[in-house]
């Protein structure tokens, strides 16, 4: 699906961010086009998942330098609402569970503020109702956990699902996937993955955020990169995952500590 | 209707009211009930004339399958009304027997809030409810610079049935002193929903007591918003343990309202259940107060009982004060209690958020879905009263 004319839809240039007076991000460079699936792999602590609540606009986060442009518009100018609808969608690694709010409630409402940002009129509960019946197939999940609290009681694999389903309904640009894989089963993993393919498609674009390779035996991606010390050290092809699985990140430590020489 | 208007059953009673009420003195800050209370608005309740309701407006229609009465007003409210079968009035010997045997069993007779209401409560609905009788709806609204006093007393027969929802409105700064008695007789089940809907100018001071006989339920939820000055005391005894009973509040406040609910739970035989949740909501400068007590003397083994109280702030100037009273002398007893402050989770915010949810709209969901879980267990006939949304006008004001 490579294309070197497609839309540039992400471009984060020496990006650096903090938490708590900590700085976990320091110069990441990342462009992302239309139609392409990137994935970052690294280790805990190497800085990915803060990168996606960073693109997502975790107010914990700070960014301290760089820019982040979102389809020609200053990303991290926006709130995180303001992202979400216009197309930025992060998957959780541990989605929350909020007691009491209805989980297709929830769904609907989310729904529609992405619609009227793309100028579709709002749906009503039953309208909404045939969409997300028609949804919820992408991802095998059983319809009785729409009539739940959102995420309450959910097993990891349920949780997944319905990050993914929420994915399906907002329709993102980016789509960035943090850990998608964790805590679930190959059964449970093979699902989740056959939803995130079902949904890529020429205009839109993938991050996929994880530490194993098995995900990436189940998603493509045309580009892996490696983060570690809060930078993406290297970037290659899906051979370099294979490398990865093969010889671990040792190699990390001993790029990192060459580098520092230098 | 000799079980509602006799003024001669009620007259010695206001005359011993008001008598309890001099010997008492007003209460101060150094007596443990009252310590964190707002005493100049409990002044000003006492200093209030007493008055009748006036006719309440935009009440929604009562309910199809159920009975509605309102209370307060100098007319009987069971005149020209045709009772369920299963519901008639107590008779008076009945009504002079047991009038006052729950609050002296539940050990609150001699609380200032309760002579308050002797002193100034001229009239009882008195009702006898036996089998399963269809829902019950009183309305009281207080309305106008002056104190509304009523009286209620159940008494529901062995195994009876009902489900009764109260409704107390206020508004231009009226104050209510209200009084329940309930008795229930073995297995007999009552589900009792107070809705207490405020403007934010009213005060509130309501005792509701309750004695069970073994294998009756007794489920109480009440839902408490905008009062100026709110004290709420459920009083509950199981006279021979073996009895379930239910506790559920919420109590959300907002500008500088004070809200106080005091409950007690006494155990007097073996086997008793308790199920307590106290949540609530508090905002702007308000303050809201829970004191709950657990008495399991040496009768009552094997009584299980859990108490929560959970409360939200939703302003750094908002305050709390809980606090559980657990008195336990029985040996063999499962007693869970526990207590949290916490602020709306910033996670929570967040994951609503990144869904292209404002924070306003987030906000308003995770409080609706922090009130749901008490208001979804009222009494159904509550729905027509729209609980969460009133409770979600005060909040957004």
């Amino acid at each position: 699906m490579l294309n070197p004319d497609s839309e540039l839809l992400l471009d984060i240039v020496d990006l650096h961010a903090s938490v708590e007076d900590s700085e976990i991000l320091k110069g990441v460079n990342l462009q992302v086009r239309s139609g392409e699936i990137h994935a970052i792999m690294g280790r805990n602590g190497s800085g990915k998942s803060t990168l996606s609540k960073v693109l997502a606009g975790h107010p914990a986060y700070k960014v301290t330098s760089g820019s982040v442009v979102y389809r020609g518009i200053d990303l991290l100018e926006l709130e995180p609402e303001e992202r979400a609808r216009i197309g930025v969608f992060l998957s959780f690694q541990y989605p929350v569970e909020i007691p009491g709010v209805n989980n297709l409630e929830f769904l609907r409402v989310a729904t529609n503020a992405r619609r009227v940002e793309c100028g579709h009129e709002e749906m009503d509960h039953f309208e909404f109702e045939d969409l997300v019946s028609e949804r919820i197939k992408v991802v095998q999940m059983d319809p009785a956990f729409l009539e739940r609290s959102i995420n309450e009681g959910f097993s990891g694999g349920e949780k997944k699902r319905n990050e993914i389903l929420q994915m399906a309904l907002l329709e993102p640009i980016v789509a960035i996937l943090d850990e998608t894989d964790s805590g679930l089963d190959i059964d449970a993993l093979r699902i989740v993955a056959s939803g995130v393919n079902q949904l890529a498609n020429p205009q839109n674009s993938t991050l996929l955020i994880t530490h194993y390779q098995r995900l990436l035996e189940l998603i493509i991606p045309d580009y892996i990169h490696v983060m570690a010390a809060g930078r993406i050290l290297k970037t290659g092809g899906r051979e370099l995952a294979v490398e990865l699985e093969k010889t671990g990140y040792d190699w990390v430590d001993r790029e990192l500590a060459l580098q520092g020489q230098a | 209707m000799a079980a509602f208007t006799e003024s001669s059953l009620l007259e010695p009673v206001q005359h011993r009211g008001r008598e309890a009420l001099e010997r008492l003195g007003f209460p101060t800050r150094k007596q443990e009930p009252w310590r964190f209370t707002n005493l100049s608005r409990l002044k000003t309740v006492q200093d209030l004339p007493v008055v009748d309701a006036h006719e309440s407006p935009d009440l929604p229609e009562a309910p199809t399958a159920g009975l509605r009465l309102v209370l307060g007003s100098a007319e009987n409210p069971l005149e020209g009304v045709d009772l369920p079968e299963g519901v008639r009035p107590l008779s008076l010997d009945q009504l002079k027997y047991e009038l006052g045997s729950t609050l002296d069993r539940c050990g609150c007779a001699k609380d200032w809030p309760v002579e308050l209401n002797h002193a100034s409560s001229r009239e009882v609905l008195a009702l006898r409810i036996s089998g399963k009788v269809p829902p019950l709806e009183l309305v009281i609204a207080a309305s106008g610079q002056g104190l509304l006093s009523t009286r209620v007393l159940l008494l529901l027969d062995e195994k009876a049935e009902l489900e009764l929802l109260q409704v107390f409105r206020a508004d231009s700064g009226a104050a209510h002193s209200h009084l329940c008695e309930v008795v229930l007789g073995q297995e007999a089940r009552l589900r009792h929903g107070v809705l207490s809907l405020g403007d934010g100018s009213g005060s509130l001071l309501a005792t509701l007591a309750a004695q069970q006989e073994p294998r009756s339920h007794y489920e109480l939820t009440s839902v408490f918003k905008g009062w100026s000055f709110g004290r709420i005391e459920p009083r509950v005894v199981q006279l021979d343990g073996q009895a379930m009973t239910t506790l559920k509040g919420l109590a959300v406040t907002a500008d500088e309202q004070q809200l106080a609910v005091h409950s007690s739970m006494r155990f007097d035989g073996p086997e008793g259940e308790l199920d307590q949740l106290q949540k609530s909501l508090a905002a702007g400068k308000s303050h809201v107060i829970f004191n709950g007590s657990i008495q399991v003397p040496r009768a009552a083994q094997r009584t299980n009982a859990a108490q929560l109280s959970r409360n939200l702030l939703l302003s750094p100037k908002a305050r709390v004060d809980t606090k559980p009273e657990l008195e336990i002398i029985a040996d063999d007893v499962r007693c869970a209690h526990g207590a949290t402050v916490s602020q709306l989770q910033e996670d929570e915010l967040f994951y609503l958020r990144s869904r292209g949810i404002t924070e306003t709209e987030a906000t308003a969901l995770l409080l609706r879905g922090y009130c749901q879980e008490v208001i979804d267990q009222l009494p159904v006939q509550a729905d027509r009263w729209r609980p969460l949304e009133q409770v979600h006008q005060e909040l957004s004001r």
